[in-house]
């Protein structure tokens, strides 16, 4: 072995022992996930501690004559029964909504949707607080309802918000009906019109993104405890965001932010559900200063899927101009959002329709215009962004379908038709007709790699034998090829465009180097599941050459975490990572300055070594990371203070713009309507790699809330305003068995403005992976000319699908 | 998601079981393995007052052939069905129907019994009773009875068990080995009741068929024994214009629900898709 060799086998040994990025360690959270040892918010068991129950409107939209808790309150064990008459002296029946608009935490005068919040029963156990809020007599009259968003702004619709109805100035402008709530618009009107009159080619259609819903096997959930001695509260929760949540609970409650303290334990899941500030969190607080002990509240699954935030509800009229030989010129959306009874979206508070002006997606069209009108209806509010970055999912769904009819009307091959309106390579940083400057991407690279992969002419070609077949009645099979090749829009964001309440959305890190040379760091993010714990401390490993086993990663704490915004829209590695480079960096800095004191060298004249400053030339003279840690603290350079920490507020001057390249083959049961996925390949571009292992991880999972949403998943409501299926028995959650097998990939474009060049991936199966699954079906009936199929594809409407289609016959 | 009050009595034999439901009237339930009971008291559609848990009771479960019917005890689990290789053997359409029950985990818990008994036209055992020409045999205050599986179902959650009478056994008469069989379900997910299901048991003889039973699961309000269509088949070839009038005259007798599975139209149309393949298998199946 000669000393080369040598050198490099040490410094690869050493590397390993790192664990940094790039590399498939091991989730460290997982020792205690999947030993049932994780402690989330109802673990918490507190001397005195009382449980809080709701009572729900039976009716979608009614006036509530009386409340009458006597009954209730007689009920041994009932501690306290709240409504709306004990919050309003305290300003507290409304609660501000991050769009802007207020939501009832208990129902005044109206109630707007069923299961909507009435009062709050508090009593010794949970099973008491159930049997009470049976006793609690509301008297009711019903009223007519809205349920359809499209009758929302008829000049005879039912008034739903009484609270603002002479409020004709919305948190976004002008209101034009008392159910409207925001119109929006973005892009050029009078360009995008004109060239949809001179097009060669147009197409226009409905494009419904159904109404659903996060489901995190943890439901929402809250502990309160109010000190009145020391007049401080303790709130712990189920909070993506736990700052925020800190903040808006000052700024509704008056008590001052250093007196609240806001813990986030374990989260089982969140994927937007988690986001929003829901009045259980607001009644447990109160319920907590009313009576002085501590009072919990924990959310059932009906409860969960029927009344914390909704998502999606899109009703986007989508339409394309193009040349013949398919360059598309335009584009041109509408969108009616229904928001339900209160305006209650996860937005950065500037962007009513999230970053739905993502829709222009990976091509290059030079033209477009969209906007957007909110309306209320008797539905439960919202809408979160549902595993994805605001409205990403929404608008990706819009464009990778809008393709797709455009394909099959010029009667071209869906991938060539993209391919050929491609961003290309060196147009990056590109920018949008709708605003926004896309960081990096190499499309066509991806694209050909997928297609290669899956044999994409192979597959259409037996497609087409498979038609053939089908015509001459050989068999009763469908076969569809579904693609997406999505763009994500995700790490809000730069603070000249993205705010929450005012609130501008950085994030943070907090590295601080024990003498020992172990490290404990603290976010402003908060993992719900994500693998936090185990790659930030990657990136740190890596930064600054510390084992990821000797650093210790913490969030979730707002005494302890540096501010920041939270978990969401795939931001923690665009920002809060970002800020963890920057801080180790600024730590690798000071170490190098007391590596050359050690060393009685120039600064100048040391060089990194994965773990160690080396003298540059004199490899054998270094000091390693853990020596300069303990000279950080006992032995500074002169004038230097001691001690080896720092923190990093990090902006992100733009966005990060992950992509992927997916593609679905299925075959569909004409008879039963009954799709199976046949092959599923997901090819994402993330940018810098961080974990491997937690990526494909991420990806799976995304892919499969995907499938669940385009296959079945929806919380759909009777004319009546009747919520149905908000229950695991008709909510279509698949499990191992519904699930396809997933084939992963991936090509690499670092993000140029990241400090490591991650761009994030959390969410990007979600957002690719629905429209890919919608265009398999709907490519599978398309040569029959069904035309756009809605939807969710559960298997009843793709039989309704074949029966008008009259293949049953 | 928290069920009301009840006061829980673990008798440990019939006899008791039976003073103890005299006893506590109206308000009181039978517990078997609870898998349709609890969900109804968690969401507070049923707030029984007593539950009278049958698991105490040993000699209500076993499997056992007497002469030529086997004889299943209520509290026999649905795992137990599948794993018993006694019932494979004679009736093995019982753990084909049994697999496609819910999931492993309710199938240690769930009971024979509280499947057929409770009168959920979305259970898959009664529809495969009926089709076996089961007996269900029940005792009661005024004594034991007999009833066959295709009398006791009336509605939704209503059968021929008077209050206060216990399912203690069903008599199944063992097919002709011979015999072909199948069940198919169609439904959304694991651990989906059926959009609709048929249980199909059928004998043939020189590519004839000699005998036909037809059982259909969650297309009415209760499950079907569709004697009418099976009559058809008898003495055809199963060919296509049969199967055809027969699937048409099976579904002709749904009268399912519309709900989140899909309209009624189409749960009667997947009940024949169901049937026709139902009985494709038991024909593949049949030696004859």
């Amino acid at each position: 072995m000669n000393d080369q060799t040598k050198i490099d086998q040490d410094r690869a040994e050493r590397t390993e022992k790192l664990q940094g990025m790039g590399c498939k360690r091991k989730r460290v959270e997982d020792v205690r996930f999947t030993q049932g040892k994780g402690s989330y918010v109802d673990d918490l068991k507190l001397p005195g501690m009382l449980f809080g129950d709701f009572v729900r409107s039976p009716h979608a939209h009614a006036r509530i004559k009386s409340i009458d808790t006597s009954r209730a309150k007689a009920l041994p064990g009932v501690v306290a029964v709240l409504t709306a008459a004990d919050l309003k002296p305290l300003g507290l029946h409304y609660m501000p909504t991050l769009a802007g608009d207020v939501q009832a935490v208990l129902a005044e005068e109206k109630v707007l949707f069923q299961n909507q919040e009435v009062a709050f029963v508090i009593a010794e156990d949970r099973y008491i607080a159930s049997d009470a809020t049976e006793l609690v007599d509301v008297e009711y009259e019903a009223l007519p309802c809205i349920v359809d968003p499209f009758r929302s702004m008829d000049p005879d619709a039912p008034i739903l918000r009484e609270d603002i109805k002479d409020k004709m100035e919305g948190a976004h402008g002008p209101r034009k009906h008392p159910n409207h709530i925001f119109e929006w618009q973005i892009g050029d009107k009078e360009a995008t019109d004109a060239v949809f009159a001179n097009a060669d080619v147009t197409i226009k259609e409905m494009l419904v993104d159904h109404r659903t819903h996060p489901s995190p096997l943890e439901t929402c959930q809250s502990v309160a405890s109010f000190d009145k001695v020391k007049g401080e509260l303790t709130l712990w929760g189920t909070f993506q965001a736990p700052h925020v949540i800190r903040t808006v609970v000052s700024l509704i409650s008056g008590l001052p932010e250093h007196k609240i303290h806001v813990i986030a334990p374990d989260i089982g899941g969140g994927f937007g559900n988690k986001v929003g500030a829901y009045a259980g969190y607001v009644c447990s607080v109160v319920g907590s200063i009313v009576l002085g002990v501590p009072v919990k509240w924990v959310e059932d699954r009906m409860e969960n899927l029927s009344t914390t935030s909704f998502a999606r509800d899109y009703h986007m009229t989508t339409e394309l101009a193009a040349t013949k030989d398919g360059k598309i010129q335009a584009m041109r959306v509408h969108v009616l959002a229904d928001h339900g009874a209160f305006d209650a979206c996860a937005d950065p508070s500037k962007w009513p329709a999230g970053f739905m002006n993502i829709c222009t997606g990976s091509y290059d069209i030079p033209t477009a215009h969209l906007a957007v009108d909110g309306v209320y209806t008797n539905k439960a509010s919202g809408g979160v962004a549902y595993r994805c970055s605001f409205r990403v999912t929404e608008a990706v769904f819009a464009i990778e379908r809008a393709v797709e009819l455009l394909a099959q009307k010029l009667g071209m091959d869906a991938a060539e038709l993209r391919i050929k309106n491609f961003i290309k390579p060196e147009q990056f940083p590109y920018q949008s007709a709708l605003g926004w400057e896309y960081d990096s991407g190499d499309y066509h690279t991806a694209m050909k790699k997928a297609m290669d992969t899956i044999g994409y002419k192979e597959l259409r070609e037996e497609q087409g034998k498979k038609r053939e077949a089908f015509k001459r009645g050989e068999t009763r099979e469908l076969m569809g090829i579904g693609i997406s090749f999505f763009t994500e829009i995700v790490g809000a964001g730069p603070s000249k465009n993205c705010d929450i309440l005012g609130i501008a959305m950085f994030d943070s890190a907090e590295i601080r180097i024990h003498p020992t040379g172990s490290v404990i760091a603290r976010m402003g993010t908060k993992s719900q599941g994500q693998g936090h714990e185990t790659t930030y401390a990657q990136i740190i490993a890596t930064e600054i050459g510390i084992p990821a086993d000797d650093i210790m990663i913490e969030e979730g704490n707002t005494d302890t975490a540096p501010y920041g915004l939270g978990t969401y829209g795939s931001r923690s590695t665009p920002v809060a990572g970002a800020a963890t480079a920057v801080a180790a960096r600024k730590i690798k800095a000071k170490a190098q300055m007391i590596a050359a004191h050690m060393l009685e060298v120039h600064e100048g004249d040391l060089e990194w070594d994965v773990d160690r400053f080396r003298v540059k030339g004199l490899p054998e003279k270094f000091k390693t990371m853990k020596e300069i840690a303990w000279a950080a603290y006992n032995a500074p350079p002169p004038n230097m203070e001691p001690g080896l920490e720092a923190v990093n507020y990090y902006e992100p001057p733009n966005m990060t713009y992950p992509f992927g390249a997916y593609f679905c083959v299925m075959d569909i049961d004409v008879d039963t309507g009954v799709a199976k996925t046949r092959r599923f390949y997901a090819l994402d571009d993330c940018g810098t790699r961080i974990n491997p292992m937690i990526i494909e991880g991420q990806v799976h999972g995304g892919l499969t809330e995907a499938f669940a949403c385009a296959m079945g998943q929806e919380i759909r409501y009777d004319e009546h305003g009747n919520v149905m299926g908000a229950s695991f028995m008709d909510f279509f959650l698949p499990t191992a068995v519904e699930t396809p097998h997933w084939e992963t990939d991936h090509t690499v474009t670092p993000s140029p403005h990241h400090p490591i060049g991650a761009k994030g991936v959390g969410e990007s199966p979600h957002v690719g992976g629905v429209p890919c699954f919608s265009n398999a079906v709907n490519d599978a009936y398309a040569f029959l000319g069904a035309g756009h199929i809605q939807m969710p594809h559960d298997a009843w409407r793709l039989w309704q699908v074949g029966q008008k289609l009259g293949l049953h016959n | 998601m928290i069920p009301g009050r009840f006061d829980y009595h673990r008798p440990a034999s019939v006899e008791d079981a039976v003073a103890l439901l005299a006893r506590l009237g109206e308000e009181a339930n039978i517990l078997a393995g609870g898998h349709s009971l609890i969900p109804l008291m968690k969401t507070r559609l049923a707030s029984p007052e007593h539950l009278v848990d049958l698991s105490g009771i040993g000699n209500l479960k076993g499997i056992s052939v007497q002469g030529d019917e086997v004889v299943i005890g209520a509290m026999t689990t649905q795992f137990e069905l599948i794993s018993s290789e006694e019932l494979g053997r004679h009736v093995p359409i019982i753990a084909e129907t049994s697999r496609l029950i819910a999931d492993p985990q309710i199938r240690y818990k769930g009971t024979f019994g509280g499947n057929v008994a409770n009168g959920d036209p979305g259970n898959d055992l009664p529809a495969l009773m009926m089709c076996l020409g089961a007996t269900y045999a029940v005792t009661g205050p005024d004594g034991s009875r007999e009833i066959a599986a295709r009398d006791f179902y009336q509605g939704a959650y209503f059968t021929a068990l008077e209050h206060g009478e216990i399912l203690t056994a069903v008599r199944i008469p063992i097919p002709s080995p011979d015999h072909g069989y199948a069940y198919e379900k169609l439904k959304r997910k694991v651990g989906d009741y059926a959009t609709a299901a048929a249980a199909v048991v059928i004998t043939m003889a020189d590519g004839k068929c000699t005998s036909a039973s037809i059982g259909l699961t969650n297309v009415s309000e209760t499950p079907l024994w569709a004697s009418d269509a099976a009559a058809m088949l008898v003495g055809t070839s199963l060919d296509k214009a049969s199967v055809d009038a027969a699937v048409a005259a099976a579904e002709a007798i749904t009268e399912p629900a519309s709900d989140m599975r899909g309209p009624a139209e189409y749960r009667t149309k997947m009940a024949g898709v169901m049937m026709r393949r139902a009985l494709e298998r038991a024909r593949s199946r049949a030696k004859g």
